[in-house]
């Protein structure tokens, strides 16, 4: 009886909702020249950031990883910030 | 035919109408060998996020091109040979886009996407879950309005 009602509230508590920024109808696609969209998922220092983090789905993590990987080769988007 | 989209970026010294010259002689290799390019677009002179055989910017040009692998390849070996080339990137699509691509859509404000305060929000990490958990609750509005990259302090403030 007491897991029933702590599960619901643990949930809330570890923020278990959400839903990728990428995935649904009308979200945007991903572009390697579309830098300003990814600047939005690389760190300070210009790392990707883990999807964990950004709560982008597995599937639109690869595709945003390459798209930022194409960015940095075409000189869009930097390799490293200091 | 396959679509390809190719962008290339030129020294920064030649002047923009030896840019269009070259993409000029690039679009013949691409017809003569049986192929046609569609939408070409010109990024003009960007400022690059690092630098490149010693080049701080280039000309950076965009075609649309449907055409056989061989005429792409071809064209691709003849940038390889110019010096004048710094870097090209084709890639198949499977379809091209017709509208402004988003370099140009993006022009009019972002010249300074690099900025120190757009990372504060993503290098702290912990700002990221509860923003989106927000945007499902508003989730009609937030593709729309993502381009503009201020809809996180808007959601703030609705919350």
């Amino acid at each position: 009886m007491s897991d029933d009602s702590s599960a619901p509230s643990r949930l809330s508590f570890f923020r278990r909702c959400k839903s990728c920024p990428f995935s649904g109808p009308n979200a945007p696609k991903i572009d390697y020249k579309d830098t300003r969209t990814l600047t939005r998922y690389v760190s300070e220092r210009g790392k990707i950031v883990p999807s964990r983090i950004t709560a982008v789905s597995g599937k639109k993590q690869r595709e945003l990883a390459r798209a930022i990987k194409r960015a940095r080769f075409m000189a869009l988007m930097p390799y490293v910030l200091k | 035919m396959p679509l390809y989209e190719s962008v290339l970026i030129a020294r920064q010294d030649v002047s923009a109408t030896q840019v269009d010259d070259l993409v000029a002689t690039f679009q013949n290799v691409i017809t003569e060998n049986g192929g046609s390019v569609g939408k070409t677009e010109n990024w003009s002179l960007r400022t690059m996020a690092y630098k490149i055989k010693k080049n701080r910017k280039g000309h950076y040009v965009l075609m649309n091109i449907d055409a056989p692998s061989a005429a792409v390849l071809e064209m691709e070996r003849q940038m390889r040979i110019n010096e004048d080339i710094l870097r090209y990137l084709t890639l198949r699509v499977d379809e091209h886009e017709t509208e402004p691509s988003a370099v140009v859509r993006n022009k009019g404000s972002d010249d300074r996407p690099r900025g120190r305060g757009r990372f504060d929000r993503d290098g702290g990490g912990e700002g990221r879950p509860s923003e989106s958990r927000d945007a499902t609750a508003a989730k009609p509005a937030t593709p729309a309005a993502t381009p503009a990259s201020e809809v996180t302090p808007d959601e703030g403030d609705a919350k």
